[in-house]
């Protein structure tokens, strides 16, 4: 390969005829990706469909124990998290290395807001044993406390809430999982835009980043309505 | 220089305007889904009995069909991504229908 004359930016890997050609195939080589993400969390949104429709007045009680204001917060700052990231993959493309840092370090901060709220979450299911399989009480969902509007359950269908917080645990934990993954990516990122590697022109990886970091965003879009918002009316 | 190294040989025409999306533009996509979010809340609190959890789904599906379109660029990509998204989730509905038919089929009369 000769490399002493280079037409074409360093960035560009020499199997590629073009840029475009080269950041179509990466996009498209990153949906590939999502689409296989799509699968895998479509897999726990299935289970949860049918144990929700077999076990339904455990499923309504039991999501009447999630925090709809800490929920709907939580949508809004993912929704801002992905606002700075979209804004990022402009900065980006308009080289302004500036503004990119401003916000990538938004959008980190914001996906770091949402996972403390998550913490915040998960700990009051552990003080009210919620846990599945570690610490899970029944109690609460056999014996309603005074002013709960919930009726109370039979022990069997109680026995179900466990599933419930079970799918819970699974797909906001595996949200949750990914988000950390994302603010890791984020990271490097930064680091890499401080060097300058993505305002020159090079703008694939901040927008495949930004497509991931879009598909987390989607993921909690359905997992909120789908977790927390579940009748909220049928007890009465 | 050889022919398959001339550029323009490989030059697709759906990218000659690469779209940049204005700052504006994301403003007006973050609002809307900012309203979308409050809608949901607001429609859980409304009694619509069997429509409560189809408007969810359907809000939400709004919700990401806009994060897709233009967080995502995809209204502004190629026919080639256009295609490999849309026949992803295409697939994944396949299989959700599928395998709700499997189960609701065996429990007959007791959905």
């Amino acid at each position: 390969m000769e490399h002493t004359v280079h037409e074409h930016p360093h960035w560009q890997k020499h199997h590629f005829e073009t840029v475009e050609q080269q950041s179509e195939a990466a996009r498209f080589g990153m949906w590939l990706f999502l689409l296989t993400e799509i699968m895998f969390f479509g897999g726990l949104f299935m289970a949860y469909l049918l144990y929700r429709n077999w076990y339904n007045p455990a499923f309504v009680v039991a999501s009447h124990q999630l925090s709809i204001p800490l929920g709907a917060a939580n949508t809004a700052i993912l929704i801002t998290s992905g606002f700075f990231m979209a804004l990022g993959v402009w900065a980006a493309e308009m080289r302004k290395k500036r503004q990119l840092m401003v916000y990538l370090i938004l959008t980190t901060i914001f996906g770091l807001a949402f996972l403390g709220i998550k913490a915040v979450e998960y700990h009051e299911k552990w003080e009210h044993s919620h846990i599945p399989g570690i610490k899970y009480s029944i109690a609460e969902f056999v014996n309603p406390p005074a002013g709960s509007e919930d009726k109370p359950l039979g022990v069997d269908m109680a026995q179900k809430t466990e599933l419930f917080f079970f799918l819970y645990f699974a797909m906001t934990g595996m949200h949750a999982l990914h988000m950390i993954i994302g603010i890791g990516l984020l990271g490097i990122l930064m680091a890499r835009t401080q060097r300058g590697d993505f305002t020159t022109g090079h703008v694939a990886q901040i927008e495949n980043f930004g497509l991931y970091w879009h598909f987390v965003d989607i993921v909690w879009i359905f997992l909120f309505p789908l977790l927390y918002l579940i009748n909220l009316h049928a007890p009465k | 220089m050889s022919q398959e190294q001339d550029a323009s040989n490989v030059t697709n025409p759906e990218h000659a305007d690469h779209h940049i999306v204005t700052p504006v533009g994301y403003a007006i996509v973050f609002v809307t889904l900012l309203f979308f979010t409050a809608l949901t809340v607001f429609a859980a609190h409304l009694e619509l009995g069997i429509f409560n959890p189809i408007v969810a789904v359907a809000i939400a599906c709004i919700k990401g069909t806009i994060v897709i379109l233009f967080f995502m660029h995809v209204f502004y990509n190629s026919k080639l991504v256009k295609m490999t998204v849309a026949s992803g989730f295409f697939t994944f509905l396949v299989l959700i229908t599928m395998t709700l038919c499997d189960y609701i089929s065996r429990a007959w009369g007791l959905w």
